[in-house]
């Protein structure tokens, strides 16, 4: 029984110093951020990492999620006899919610992990010492143009993933099911404010913070071994998954 | 580790698209048809009952949207609401003495102003006031007007019928 107790006290502990070291990770990570942005070049290397390589799949998932969106949405509405608000539908449910979270959880798991294992493996290579021996802070060099780039390219992978999203929307529900095309603009138009576009714009961001944050801290701090990296990947994609989520909801209970 | 030019295009490309995408969500799927800016005149209109107008609802003449609703604030000197309209420039020619009603877009729509224009020689210049205004109907008061008519005509014809026996 005392050894049980012990033991809950010594994991309570334990849960509590990994959040503060991420709090302090973190923060250190906001105070390195002038400073990275002078060396551009290697964030826009990182951008193209974890944006212009994810943009296959980003463009892939929104016109799908976008055409399903298009099914779904004219069913529903047909039952009620407005088809024509689907474009409404579609657009808010994508600038507002969709984009935003799927763009979030497929970078996770698209970059997100890269970033991660990336990181571990250089700390199991020692990389990491080596560059502090040579007095270059890594994570100056190495972990903040990485952050960076996640946080500079998430706002406008959602961005992308709405748009395309839309036109599969538009793909669907005029080509295919017949809604009026002028309909479906319009009614959108006519729905959809500037507010709305800017809380996914708001949302995207936050996430590019956390889910970046969570992958470089996972891989900076991996254990240095094979099983390490494996595990600080694994991490990654649940931590990033569970933080979004909550962190949606939180948002959306503000912004609305 | 300098970035080479294949990197530094896509990276341009993708930045680019992304802005492009932005910029449509910002233009294409948002109502900005009509700026509100400092464009324009500024008419005021007073209403016993505004309903559930909000800033930023059209004002139509003919269903044609013609400006915007500004504010709405209550105004103590008169005791009922007063609407701030912003009037898009080109429409300059409303005669003074047009009247101002607040109507619902559809059976769920949200509330709107619609002008029907007077016989007036004169025209609305900015800070003018719209003197004759309908109010918004509001569906409860409507209802219960209807329902305590039925109530009274009903109450009636039992009296008729007791002083009958």
């Amino acid at each position: 029984m005392k050894q049980l107790l012990a033991e809950l006290v010594d994991r309570a502990a334990e849960s509590l110093s990994t959040l503060g070291r991420y709090t302090l990770f973190t923060g250190r990570l906001f105070a390195e951020t002038p400073r990275a942005l002078l060396r551009f070049r290697l964030v826009v290397e990182q951008v193209h990492n974890a944006g212009a390589l994810s943009l296959v799949i980003i463009m892939l998932s929104g016109l799908f999620v976008g055409m399903v969106l298009g099914l779904q949405g004219f069913d529903l509405l047909e039952r009620f006899g407005s088809e024509e608000s689907l474009g409404t539908a579609a657009a808010l449910g994508l600038v507002k919610e969709l984009g935003p979270v799927v763009t979030a959880l497929l970078f996770a798991g698209r970059a997100g992990t890269a970033l991660a294992s990336e990181l571990g493996l250089m700390r199991a290579t020692d990389q990491l010492t080596a560059m502090e021996m040579m007095a270059v802070d890594p994570v100056r060099r190495v972990v903040m143009p990485r952050f960076l780039g996640g946080v500079i390219a998430m706002p406008l992978l959602a961005a992308i993933f709405s748009m395309i999203g839309i036109f599969g929307a538009q793909l669907v529900g005029v080509q295919l099911m017949g809604v009026d095309q002028g309909q479906f603009w319009s009614q959108m138009r006519g729905a959809v404010e500037l507010e709305d576009v800017m809380e996914g714009v708001i949302k995207s961001g936050v996430f590019g913070i956390a889910c970046s944050a969570i992958a470089v801290h996972e891989g900076y701090h991996s254990a240095p071994t094979a099983e390490g990296v494996g595990r600080a990947t694994t991490r990654t994609v649940v931590i990033s998954s569970v933080v979004v989520l909550l962190l949606d909801y939180m948002l959306t209970a503000v912004m609305l | 580790m300098r970035p080479t030019r294949a990197i530094e295009l896509g990276t341009g490309l993708f930045v680019l698209l992304g802005f492009a995408a932005l910029f449509f969500l910002v233009t294409q799927i948002t109502n900005r048809e009509i700026g509100i800016g400092d464009s324009g005149y500024r008419l005021t209109a007073g209403f016993e009952q505004v309903g559930g107008l909000k800033p930023g609802a059209p004002v139509s003449m003919s269903g044609v949207t013609i400006g915007r609703v500004e504010s709405i604030s209550y105004d103590f000197t008169e005791y009922r609401a007063k609407v701030v309209l912003r009037i898009d420039g080109s429409y300059d020619r409303i005669p003074d003495d047009s009247d101002a009603s607040i109507f619902t877009a559809g059976l769920l729509g949200g509330q709107y102003v619609g002008i029907a224009p007077g016989g007036s020689e004169t025209f609305f210049r900015d800070g003018d006031q719209i003197e004759f205004t309908q109010s918004a109907i509001v569906l409860e008061s409507l209802i219960s007007k209807f329902l305590f008519s039925k109530a009274a005509e009903g109450g009636g014809s039992d009296t008729t019928e007791a002083s009958g026996k």
